[in-house]
């Protein structure tokens, strides 16, 4: 008997891909679970002055008289038909009622990732050739101030500094009318954006030193530079490219990262994305909103470590050869 | 899904576990480390003894317009209903200082009796305790607060717990990985031949030999627990909403941010620094664990 001759490394796709859909199994129990002591739906949409009679007439409406159990196999079958229930506060579903917010949200984490991914790469690798210079020690305290700054913080300090109150050239909230999109008001997407980018630059610059100069001190590095290979070959070729390998990593978590962010971000921008939608949805005891909204945002946290684990195997021989 | 420590670059650990005194020692020779001391110290000092030298109540009403200007009487002006804003931000320290500890404190208790524990049970118990910390990861950290805060109001003890918990599986991983290591070496077997019961080697044998990178990541855990919580305030969760508390202080006075900053730019100022002071403190103390600096410069 032999074995079928697949590349091993399907089926290590395939066992992460297990694992995840096991994780986000428990996930959604965890979500439906909490969200079950966030009080009754019933009496949140109705108000006060209910009678016994209304509210256990929505009760049945809603399922809510039915075991625990079947309520979650209602709602997370609901789920994977792409129906999340009607939002409690805004009589809607929720399904409409976050759409647009989704696509808001997406826009700005994908712009900040697509400034501070670049960015901090080529940070850590200039600071990694230029160890211990200047630029090195500079960067090691700049990256460690901000990494240490919680989110709203460097939100708020950027709308002191360039908004209200030592500038005035730029706009403290992003305003999106309904219909439009945040791309159709730049001004108001560079603070935001600024402030996402400030948050994650730093760590992934921090990593992205670390691993290149381990790559630097490595023997086929050593070897490159013995047979006489330039400088900027032995680095481009030869040490860029295994150092990206743990810094997939990174960048997966601090995408997954910034999908958290955007939570206290937005808030301080007044942003229409998930992230201020969650935000009221907990306010408001809002329950199909929050278990929606945390089922996506886990889901994008799973999917992109993910795809960083796979990446990561995809570019490392040596981990490709283990399996 | 693997764990990774922003603050600390990864450089793999000396075999033999340094002695976590002689670590603090060699962290407080780091310019970083002892800026961070300077800055900790300071806005401890505020948040502990500011209430003495507070000139007004931190909830008294000045009788002067609410969101007004520095002005006699109120040295940085009154804040969105009329308060004194330095008597408040004097006064707003010490709660966001002790929330932040008491969640530090728990989130490294439970993390690290369950790291230890997977660590030297091995097997399946290891498998599930892992897998159980990977779901709770499978959250951002502000995200599980506000649901369990939303779920259970957001009372003193609750803040506490929720952002508690958040720390509890960063702080596993990071034992169980120190842990590992120590539990195939032969005094842990020799302790468990002469009968020493289980959670004394826990306890007393290996978790001696993990107090270096427990230290960095309790430094990191306090860092990020200061910004969660001042966070939660800001999205306007926190045990007492009309309280004087930085983060509160933020969420009240944002709305008027243009016309009166200081009660903004006083609190934010000063969680600004105290997490810059942590993080400072943590990387001398990670740099000292990991003698980076100094075997860099001996080779």
């Amino acid at each position: 008997m032999s074995a079928p001759a697949v590349s091993p490394i399907w089926g290590f796709i395939a066992r992460r891909v297990l694992l995840g859909f096991v994780v986000l199994f428990l996930v959604s129990i965890v979500v439906f679970l909490a969200t079950q002591g966030m009080g009754d739906p019933a009496r949140a949409i109705l108000g006060r002055t209910a009678t016994p009679e209304s509210l256990a007439a929505l009760r049945q409406q809603l399922h809510l008289n039915q075991p625990l159990i079947v309520q979650y196999i209602t709602w997370a079958g609901g789920l994977l038909h792409g129906d999340a229930g009607m939002s409690l506060a805004a009589q809607e579903p929720v399904s409409t009622l976050i759409k647009d917010k989704v696509v808001n949200s997406a826009f700005l984490v994908l712009i900040a990732g697509g400034i501070s991914i670049p960015l901090s790469i080529a940070i850590g690798s200039y600071a990694a050739l230029r160890r211990d210079k200047p630029f090195d020690v500079a960067m090691s305290l700049i990256t460690l101030v901000f990494a240490a700054l919680p989110e709203f913080v460097v939100g708020v300090l950027l709308v002191v500094l360039f908004a209200t109150t030592v500038l005035h050239v730029l706009p403290a909230v992003t305003i999106i009318p309904p219909g439009a999109g945040p791309w159709d008001d730049p001004a108001g997407l560079v603070l935001p954006t600024l402030t996402l980018v400030l948050a994650v630059t730093p760590y992934v610059a921090r990593i992205m030193r670390a691993s290149m100069i381990e790559v630097l001190e490595s023997d086929y590095v050593e070897m490159a530079r013995l047979k006489g290979l330039p400088e900027r070959v032995v680095i481009t070729r030869h040490a860029l490219p295994n150092a990206l390998g743990p810094t997939f990593q990174v960048i997966a978590l601090n995408l997954a990262y910034l999908a958290g962010g955007i939570i206290v971000v937005e808030y301080v921008f007044n942003y229409g994305g998930i992230g201020s939608a969650l935000r009221d949805a907990v306010y408001n005891h809002d329950i199909p909103v929050i278990q929606a909204l945390a089922m996506l945002i886990a889901g994008l946290y799973v999917a992109l470590n993910l795809l960083a684990d796979v990446a990561t195997i995809l570019v490392t021989p040596k981990l490709r050869t283990r399996l | 899904m693997s764990v990774y420590n922003p603050l600390v670059t990864n450089e793999p650990p000396l075999v033999q576990p340094k002695k976590p005194s002689g670590v603090l020692r060699n962290a407080l020779t780091l310019g970083r480390t002892r800026v961070g001391v300077a800055l900790l110290i300071l806005i401890a000092g505020i948040a502990v003894l500011g209430p003495l030298f507070a000139p007004h109540g931190p909830q008294e009403y000045l009788g002067l317009l609410p969101n007004k200007g520095p002005a006699p009487g109120a040295l940085f002006g009154t804040d969105h209903i009329g308060q004194d804003v330095w008597s408040r931000f004097l006064d707003g320290g010490r709660e966001i200082l002790l929330l932040a500890a008491a969640a530090t404190v728990l989130g490294l208790a439970i993390g690290i009796a369950i790291g230890l524990f997977a660590a030297y049970t091995k097997g399946a118990v290891d498998d599930v305790l892992m897998r159980g910390m990977d779901v709770i990861l499978a959250f951002p950290a502000i995200m599980l607060a506000l649901v369990a805060i939303a779920t259970l109001g957001p009372s003193f003890w609750m803040v506490i717990l929720a952002v508690g918990l958040t720390n509890v599986p960063r702080v596993a991983r990071v034992t169980r990985a120190a842990a590992q290591p120590i539990v195939e070496r032969d005094f842990v077997g020799a302790a468990e031949a002469i009968g020493v019961p289980r959670y004394k080697i826990l306890f007393g044998e290996i978790l001696p030999n993990v107090l270096s990178p427990l230290m960095v990541e309790g430094s990191l855990r306090l860092t990020y627990s200061i910004g969660l919580i001042a966070g939660l305030a800001f999205l306007g969760f926190t045990p007492n909403p009309n309280g004087a508390d930085w983060g509160v202080m933020i969420q009240e006075n944002y709305i008027a941010l243009s016309v009166q900053p200081w009660g903004v730019v006083l609190p934010v100022l000063a969680i600004a620094l105290l997490t810059m002071a942590t993080g400072m403190i943590g990387d001398g103390i990670a740099r000292a664990a990991a003698g980076i600096d100094r075997l860099r410069s001996a080779e």
